[in-house]
Formats: structure tokens, C-alpha cells, sequence
């Protein structure tokens, strides 16, 4: 019950956003979030914005990985 | 005819009752465009040259896609690159085609006029000729806008013959470019999205000739509706070998992946207009490959898997991962879902 | 595609799938780990994850696809609705193949039924915007994740006073049934993996009971294969290594402790919670979610009257033992056999996520 992607925020036009991934654009509500800002990352489903992504978060957890992982950076 | 006409136009019930307003519009939007000396004689059967000694092939379709104009092309250049390609696959120059309309009462005569032009167009491209049709008109509410059938004959060339039955474990499995764009082109249009995906929408013939003048093609098939996994199940289906396929391997634009995500669809799966399946030899591949990407539609040609002789009579993905599962046939339509 | 290939590298993955069966070398048994959410299923079939992983993990998918948990007299109601001549059903493409009583949405669209597909139920209301003289019904499903959506909907439709919109409200909620198999004592669940999206409007803490009262560890994971051996990594390290058992937040990028505020703070103003029935579960208390009073003028079932069918199930059909966990879909005589894809007789085989529609596609012999 649970598909969702995260887009990045490009527009913000009232309580509607355009959000992008990879030249895929569409309308989305942002009416579930408090504060949304241009570059956000998004959770997008069936619409709507429910969550934004935390990059900070996900930089941490990405770096951790690549030392474990001893990843090729690309 | 005044811009203006052509736009509030309509296409009625006595378009298709055989007198002066059918023929008046066969002549406009069909003859004039589609414009061939075996067409313009106007014959109940368009006489076709004999082809000697060599086989024929013969294939039909029909094309009812919704919407009917979506990015990269139309109703009109699917119906003609659908079946040029059908022959194609089987090693057959396509030559000749037929063209069916059946029309709603009440379409407007613009859009008519703009699907037989990309119908022209295509059929040149192509290098086919359109040389019998028919037309008929059925009331308000009987058809959704339009339907085109569209039938066709090739010649086989050589002593060709492609068949499943010929493929064996070793042999590898080709593609001629990245999958997925026609079926979520369509997509885009019906559910909303702004994105720069454009149908694939193209004739193979030339492609195709190219491969096959390498030699070692076992088997073709145009990946259409139910995508490279239906082609690919087809092929194992009752067969004492299996497929497998790298899912790193498999081509797809970053556009169609991550539209594919948003809707929770699978390119594998995804209708594709452009798009040829060899079986080849695996001597033969890399050879096959070279000649591919000298060919516009073959820029991006790649292996995407192999025949072998384990999971007999079925499909298995390697995912990116480096876990397995199986491909299996797709029971009616993808839909968008939430879950 | 940005945050969502980085968590698909195979390095890593083999990585992480090492250190979990490394936790498995000396351990005695079989850890039963259950996904309550379609989403899960289909991502853990779809990346293949479990053949990286030591047969000692048991793999259960719960009740976690709405399609699935939807009672037939819910789908019986969207199609009486459907055979009304001034109706439009709108819904998620989910919906459409899933077989009630006698019929499903698709038939009845076949038989010039108005059922129209949507991606968002925005669209729904749009449809609602452009065809003043019908009765648009949107059918809301799913779980905590798309509670919201549907809520902010109609508070939309309220303001701008279209009259002609309504859900069919059908939302359910995911601890109240996690806790009911855990009472149920039918089954053995080591672990959850608690469903990412639910959990980034709901938070941690409706977890809490069920590894405090319960002690079964309970981590909060998101949808990436890298997400899931992670997750998986986080329960078999809790029980094998004798820790505490505790709710852990593997999806920490986007689930907050709290969760999303504004959301639950707008599920609370459309929805109250009552008890409701679940396919297979049964009654379930304080497990539904309903329109409050105050909206029940978009409310389907108390503005728009129709007679409904006698439901009916088919005896042999075990899909509400499936849903828990109890039985694998190849336990059921009709699995494979009278029941598949193209004639699915209970909802676990049409939905892409429902368990036994997941097992006859990713793992058929």
C-alpha cells in the first residue's frame, strides 16, 4: 500500500508543486507537508507529497555504506 | 478548403455509404496521399507482381490505440510500422499493404486528415505502398473515434527460416535498443505527466536486412504488447531450454525507469514499437552487434541475456542485486497502482 | 534516479546478506520474519533478495494489500454503485480485477459499466469538477499511507462545494492488525518488518506494544533492496544476539519518531476509528477507518442508497489464512489450478502484491 518515490521540487505554485525525476514532471499537492522548499526531495504517492526526504540523513547512511562496502565512486 | 471548414468538419453517416461524399473523401484524405499506380486504379483486388519462386508472407492487424495521437507518432504510424514490422521479423521484405478504416460518426474530418498524412508519410519511410482499403462509417457511440486495420505482404528473401525450434543453450539473445518508451509515451498522455518520452514507433526493414545479411539468426520477434518478457516467455514456453537475463544488462532510458517507478510498472512488460528480438549464434553476435550500430535504430543495440540449458521452459532474471527470480507471462494490461 | 539507485548496489547488498547469515551460523531453528505491506512483498519477490539469504529465514507476507484485506461486501457495494445509471466509480488501478461475490469492476466495465481509473484521487474530483449530473464515488483504500490523501480530498471538495463527490470509505489501519495475529497465537512471527510509508505518517510509536508487550522486534524499513537486508540485518541481530526487543527505524531518511504531524492531524479531522472487518482477520476493533458526521455529506454508503447482493465467498478459498501468515498459497487446493492470474477466485491472486498472485509469478514451478 505503500508506492512512493522521491521527486525533487522544482515549482511551487500555491499549495501544488511540480516535482522532477529524471524529465518526468508532474503536479502534486503539497497540502500534507508544514514547510517545503525549491530543491526539496519529495515522497511522492498517488499525487501527493507525503513526506520530504531527509538528505542529511541520507548522506550519512550513503557514506557509512560506501566505506563498508569500499564502493567506486561514480 | 478553407482552414476553418477542415476544423469544424465532421465525418458522417453518407461518408461511408458508397456515393459521391465516400468517394469524395477517399479521394482527398487517402488516393491523393497514399498515391500509387496500383491504388489509383481503384480495382475490387489490387494485382500484385508474382514473386517468382519465393515465399510469400502474409500478416494482419489491427490498431485501436487510445488517445490516438501520443509523442512520437500516432494510430496512423503504428498501423503501418505494426504490420511492416510483423513481416520484417520473419526475414520478409514488406511491399504491400492493406488499410481498413472504420470510422465513428461525428469524428472530426481533421483528425482523419492528420492520420492518413502520417499514414503516407510512414508508408514512405517504410518503403511500402498502400494499394486496397476500405472504408466504412458506423453510428455515434459503435466505435471509439477509430479503428484501422491493416494487413500486409513480404517477401522472404533467401532460403530463410527463422524458427524457435532451431535454438539451442550457447545461443545469446540481442536487442535492438532501449526498451519500454511506446507503452509509457501512451502513458504520459492518458495519465497526466509532462515527460520527454517518445513512442519507438519505427519501420525495422532496413535494420533487419542488415542483421540477417551476417547470417546466423535463429529466431525474430517484434516485442509489441506485453513487452521483451511476454517475447522472451513466449520463446521458452514448451521448450526443453531456459533464459537467462542480467537485469543490469537490460537497456532502459532513465526516463523510463523512473516513470516506470512513479506508476509501479515494469519496462520489461511495456509495449515497444521499434524494437526487434534476435535469437542468434554466439558466433555470430558480436558481428551482429557491429552491423546493428551502424544502423540508426540499432545505435543502441546490446546482448541482454542467453539460452541455456538449465530452468528448462523458463525465463530467469539475475536481479542488480545478484538474487534470482522468474519472469513470467503478464495476465491482462499493466495498471497504475498505489501498493 | 536519485536516492533510489544508490540503495540497489550489488556489492553492498552481498555485504549485508554476509553479515546476516554470519548472525546464523550457530543458531538453532528458523526465524520467521513477516512484511505487513503489499509494497514489501512485491519489492522483496522483485529484487530477489531471499536467495541471497540462509534458509533459516522464513519469509511471511501478512495482511498488508488493501486489495486484499477488502471484505467482498465492500467490492459487491462499488459494483451495485457502478450499475447505477447517474454513477461514476472512480479508483486505483488496484481495485479493478478483484473479484467479489459474482463479479468485479473490470467485468462491469466490460458490460458498459462507468468505472474510470485514476492515479490520485484528485483526478477523481476533477471528474467530479467536469460531470455535474453524476454521482462521482472514489473508493478509499488503503492503509495510514493514503488515509491522508483521500481526507485532504474531501476537505477540498467541502470548500469548494462540489456536491457530487463521495468515497466509499475503506481504509484500514496496520497495528491493530498486527497485534490481532500476535493474539491470535496461530502463528509464529520472530520479527516485523513494519511498512516504510505507513510509518513516515504515523511514526514509531504505534509500534511500541507490540515489541514491548509482545517482544517481538519490530524495524521500520524502506523499499530498496539495500533497505530491506538492512532492515532484515536489524531483526536477526536483535533476536540472535540476544538484545532487548525493541522498535528500530531502518528508514531514517524519511520516517520521523513522530511522523508526519500535519497528516494524522488531517486523518483525524475526516476519519473517526471503529472496529471494521478484514478479509480473513474478521472483525477487528478500532481497525477502520470511517467518515466523521460532519463530512457525511461525501460519504457513499450514508448519501448514495443501493441494494447490495448477499455476499458470497467460495468454500475452498483460504485467502484469509494466506493474508496471516498461516498458510502458503500452495497449501490452498485452488491455487494454480482453478485459481491464477486470469481467473483469480480470491484477492491474494489479483492483486500484484496479494501473496499467492506474488508467489504464482515470481516463484512457480
Amino acid at each position: 500500500m505503500c508506492l512512493a518515490i522521491p521527486m525533487k521540487l522544482i515549482k511551487i505554485e500555491g499549495n501544488k508543486g511540480i516535482v522532477e525525476l529524471s524529465g518526468v514532471k508532474k503536479e502534486v499537492s503539497l497540502d500534507l507537508l508544514k514547510e517545503v522548499k525549491l530543491g526539496d526531495y519529495l515522497i511522492i504517492h498517488a499525487g501527493f507529497a507525503i513526506e520530504k526526504l531527509n538528505e542529511e540523513e541520507a548522506k550519512k547512511t550513503l557514506e557509512i555504506w560506501e566505506e563498508i562496502a569500499n564502493i567506486q565512486k561514480q | 478548403m478553407k482552414k476553418k471548414n477542415i476544423k469544424s468538419k465532421k465525418i458522417l453517416l453518407s461518408h461511408g455509404s458508397g456515393g459521391v461524399a465516400m468517394s469524395s473523401l477517399i479521394k482527398e484524405l487517402m488516393l491523393n496521399k497514399f498515391d500509387n499506380p496500383t491504388l489509383n486504379e481503384l480495382t475490387d483486388s489490387a494485382i500484385l507482381k508474382s514473386t517468382g519462386d519465393k515465399n510469400v508472407c502474409f500478416t494482419t492487424d489491427s490498431y485501436v490505440v487510445n488517445p490516438l495521437f501520443f509523442p512520437g507518432g500516432d494510430i496512423g504510424t503504428l498501423a503501418i510500422n505494426g504490420t511492416v514490422n510483423d513481416l520484417s521479423v520473419m526475414g520478409a521484405k514488406p511491399l504491400y499493404i492493406s488499410c481498413s478504416f472504420i470510422l465513428e460518426e461525428g469524428l472530426d474530418w481533421s483528425i482523419l486528415d492528420k492520420i492518413t498524412t502520417s499514414m503516407a508519410k510512414a508508408s514512405q519511410k517504410a518503403g511500402v505502398q498502400i494499394v486496397t482499403g476500405d472504408t466504412k462509417v458506423v453510428e455515434k457511440g459503435s466505435a471509439d473515434k477509430l479503428f484501422i486495420n491493416t494487413s500486409g505482404v513480404g517477401i522472404l528473401q533467401k532460403e530463410l527460416f527463422l524458427s524457435k525450434n532451431k535454438i539451442k543453450a550457447g545461443d545469446k539473445i540481442i536487442i535492438n535498443g532501449k526498451i519500454g518508451a511506446h507503452g509509457l509515451a501512451v502513458m504520459s498522455k492518458r495519465e497526466n505527466f509532462k515527460t520527454n518520452i517518445k513512442s519507438d514507433c519505427a519501420p525495422l526493414w532496413a535494420l533487419i536486412e542488415s542483421m540477417l545479411s551476417v547470417g546466423g539468426i535463429k529466431f525474430m520477434r517484434d516485442p509489441t504488447r506485453g513487452g521483451v518478457a511476454t517475447v522472451l516467455c513466449e520463446i521458452t514456453e514448451n521448450s526443453d531450454f531456459g533464459i537467462t537475463i542480467k537485469e543490469e544488462s537490460l537497456p532502459i532510458h532513465e526516463n523510463v525507469s523512473s516513470f516506470s517507478e512513479i506508476l509501479g510498472l515494469d519496462p520489461l512488460y511495456t509495449a515497444n514499437e521499434g524494437k526487434v528480438i534476435a535469437v542468434v549464434t554466439k558466433d555470430k553476435a558480436s558481428s551482429i552487434l557491429s552491423k546493428m550500430k551502424k544502423h540508426t535504430l540499432g545505435k543502441e543495440a546490446s546482448i541482454i541475456g542467453e539460452i541455456t540449458n538449465k530452468n528448462k521452459g523458463k525465463v530467469v532474471l539475475e536481479t542488480i542485486v545478484g538474487g534470482e527470480r522468474i519472469i513470467d507471462r503478464l495476465v491482462g494490461d499493466q495498471l497504475p497502482r498505489i501498493c | 534516479m536519485k536516492y533510489i539507485t544508490e540503495y540497489r548496489n550489488k556489492n553492498l547488498s552481498r555485504k549485508i546478506a554476509d553479515k546476516i547469515n554470519g548472525y546464523l551460523k550457530g543458531y538453532n531453528g528458523k526465524i520467521s520474519l513477516m512484511e505487513v505491506c503489499g509494497t514489501h512483498t512485491h519489492s522483496i519477490f522483485r529484487s530477489g533478495i531471499m536467495s541471497l539469504l540462509s534458509e533459516k529465514i522464513e519469509h511471511l507476507s501478512g495482511p498488508g494489500c488493501p486489495v486484499c484485506v477488502t471484505p467482498n461486501k465492500y467490492i459487491d457495494t462499488a459494483i451495485a454503485y457502478s450499475r447505477l445509471p447517474d454513477v461514476i466509480i472512480t479508483t486505483f488501478g488496484d481495485m479493478i480485477k478483484v473479484p467479489g461475490s459474482t463479479s468485479s469492476l473490470e467485468k462491469e466495465k466490460g458490460g458498459g459499466g462507468n468505472i474510470k481509473i485514476v492515479y490520485s484521487p484528485l483526478e477523481s474530483l476533477e471528474i467530479a469538477r467536469i460531470n455535474r449530473e453524476k454521482k462521482v464515488v472514489f473508493l478509499g483504500v488503503g492503509f495510514e499511507t493514503t488515509a491522508p490523501l483521500i481526507a485532504s480530498t474531501i476537505l477540498s471538495a467541502n470548500e469548494e462545494k462540489i456536491k457530487n463527490f463521495f468515497v466509499l470509505a475503506g481504509h484500514k489501519l496496520i497495528p491493530p492488525a498486527m497485534k490481532a495475529l500476535l493474539e491470535s497465537g496461530e502463528i509464529k512471527i520472530d520479527g516485523f518488518i513494519c511498512p516504510g510509508h505507513v510509518s513516515a505518517i504515523i511514526g514509531e510509536t504505534p509500534y511500541y506494544p507490540i515489541a514491548n508487550n509482545f517482544g517481538v522486534p519490530s524495524v521500520i524499513v524502506g523499499f530498496e533492496p539495500i533497505d530491506l537486508l538492512e532492515g532484515i540485518e536489524m531483526l536477526i541481530r536483535q533476536i540472535t544476539k540476544g538484545e532487548k526487543h525493541s522498535v528500530e527505524n531502518q528508514y531514517k531518511r524519511v520516517v520521523r519518531r513522530e511522523g508526519n504531524e500535519k497528516a494524522i492531524s488531517l486523518i483525524d479531522k475526516v476519519f473517526e476509528v471503529k472496529d471494521s472487518v478484514w478479509r480473513g482477520l474478521g472483525l477487528l476493533p478500532k481497525s477502520g477507518l470511517y467518515i466523521k458526521e460532519t463530512y457525511s455529506e461525501f460519504d457513499a454508503e450514508k448519501k448514495i442508497k443501493v441494494k447490495v447482493e448477499k455476499t458470497k465467498t467460495h468454500p475452498k478459498c483460504i485467502c484469509g489464512k494466506v493474508l496471516c501468515g498461516t498458510k502458503k498459497p500452495y497449501n490452498c487446493t485452488l491455487f494454480a489450478k482453478i485459481c491464477n492470474p486470469e481467473n483469480p477466485i480470491g484477492p491474494c491472486m489479483v492483486s500484484g502484491e496479494g501473496t499467492c498472485a506474488a508467489y504464482y509469478k515470481f516463484k512457480k514451478q
